[in-house]
């Protein structure tokens, strides 16, 4: 097979029209024949794996991330998912929020989500980090994340389930899917 | 038999009493102001500021205290004393088995002797009450502020400190940044009045409709005629 396609001079120099480039075209269209093909939208793949493989940034910062922890464990096993939770936001493409998030950590929060590659969403989970929860009064306290970051998701409860969590993911995912990756505006 | 024992040793108060007679007699100035056990379980020891450090020195080297352990260093705050802090020391001896409390009150100029040299954890809960009360330790040679943010204003565990702060923050998308702003919040804080009988409690902001609509229930038996 590999000697066959290697003999003719496909792909290589222009070829006029003739007998030498039917045989090239008539090649070809054996090979197809013979292995089959797949047709596809290309944006419909690239979001296929971009759902497929939402790799967390793991941002626990309080309660919220014990049924965060739940979600990865063997019960819920966001591995199915492809959710393989990350330590570095370079490698990451989702950063969940997962608890109170105070003036202090605010600009840390920042530089993390910064430091994500494009594309990124965020998860807001609980309600300290969806609004500020029940330190919404405090002095030391953000307001809900978004003052931060932009938010995709926001998970209600205090703390949320390990299901809330998993359902609040496939939402994600589902918003991706309807996202045109290709053509932007 | 665990019945005749008991009634055989002296109670815990009046045991617990006699260890607070057995400090002040150890110290050779008048440092004890008064020595109370509350609850009955409870010895506190309130001194004065200029003693404090030969009073926690025999308490952790002294035979028969042996007061190991610093379990905890906190502040309070009482507005309506001419003294409105007080710093409160709670000691834990493992091989006695047995703890005291000790108070030292203070206010926001005067500073209270530091106790790091004798237990060093205290570094921290000397930071944390300088960060909470302003609480100045004198001696301590990092008096840093501990848990609030960096650049933080104020002392937050103060009673006229306002609950929300002065500041809070967002991320500013022109400067890059995450910026402070004076605190402007879009939904009062609500003061619940839990005092008062429920019929009396206060109409809370958005709840008006409730009284509109309130159905009758019947009254009680005797009140119509």
């Amino acid at each position: 097979m590999s000697g066959n396609t290697d003999s003719i001079a496909w792909n290589r120099e222009h070829m006029a029209p003739g007998p030498a480039q039917d045989a090239v075209i008539k090649g070809i269209t054996g090979e197809i024949e013979e292995k089959g093909f797949v047709v596809a939208n290309l944006d419909k793949v690239v979001n296929w794996a971009r759902t497929g493989s939402l790799w967390p940034m793991t941002f626990g910062l309080a309660c919220c991330a014990v049924p965060m922890i739940h979600a990865y464990m063997a019960r819920y096993d966001l591995d199915r998912f492809g959710i393989i939770p990350r330590g570095s936001p370079r490698q990451s493409d989702v950063m969940i929020v997962a608890g109170t998030l105070t003036n202090k950590m605010a600009p840390a929060l920042r530089k993390v989500y910064d430091q994500m590659s494009e594309p990124r969403w965020v998860i807001s989970m609980g309600s300290c980090a969806n609004g500020g929860g029940y330190y919404h009064y405090s002095y030391s306290v953000v307001r809900g994340c978004d003052r931060i970051v932009p938010v995709d998701v926001y998970v209600p409860g205090c703390p949320p389930t390990a299901e809330g969590l998993v359902y609040g993911i496939m939402q994600l995912q589902k918003k991706i899917r309807r996202t045109g990756t290709i053509l932007r505006g | 038999m665990a019945d005749s024992i008991e009634t055989a040793a002296p109670s815990k108060g009046a045991r617990l009493q006699a260890l607070g007679e057995a400090v002040r007699q150890a110290l050779p100035r008048a440092t004890i102001e008064s020595i109370e056990v509350e609850r009955g379980d409870e010895l506190v020891l309130r001194v004065r500021r200029d003693g404090l450090v030969e009073l926690m020195t025999l308490l952790r080297d002294g035979a028969d205290f042996a007061f190991e352990q610093l379990m905890d260093l906190c502040g309070t705050d009482w507005p309506e004393k001419p003294l409105r802090f007080e710093v409160v020391y709670n000691l834990l001896s493992l091989s006695l088995n047995q703890r005291i409390r000790v108070v030292v009150a203070t206010d926001a100029a005067t500073p209270v002797p530091s106790i790091a040299s004798i237990w060093p954890n205290a570094t921290w809960y000397e930071r944390e009450a300088w960060d909470m009360y302003g609480v100045v330790f004198e001696g301590q040679t990092d008096l840093r502020r501990l848990l609030t943010d960096y650049g933080f204003e104020g002392h937050p565990l103060r009673k006229d400190f306002p609950l929300t702060g002065y500041v809070e923050v967002r991320y500013d998308e022109e400067r890059k940044q995450v910026v402070y702003e004076p605190v402007k919040l879009t939904q009062d804080f609500r003061n619940f009045d839990f005092l008062s009988p429920w019929e009396g409690m206060t109409t809370l902001p958005g709840d008006e409709k409730v009284h509109l609509n309130r159905i009758e229930g019947p009254k009680p038996q005797g009140t119509e005629a």
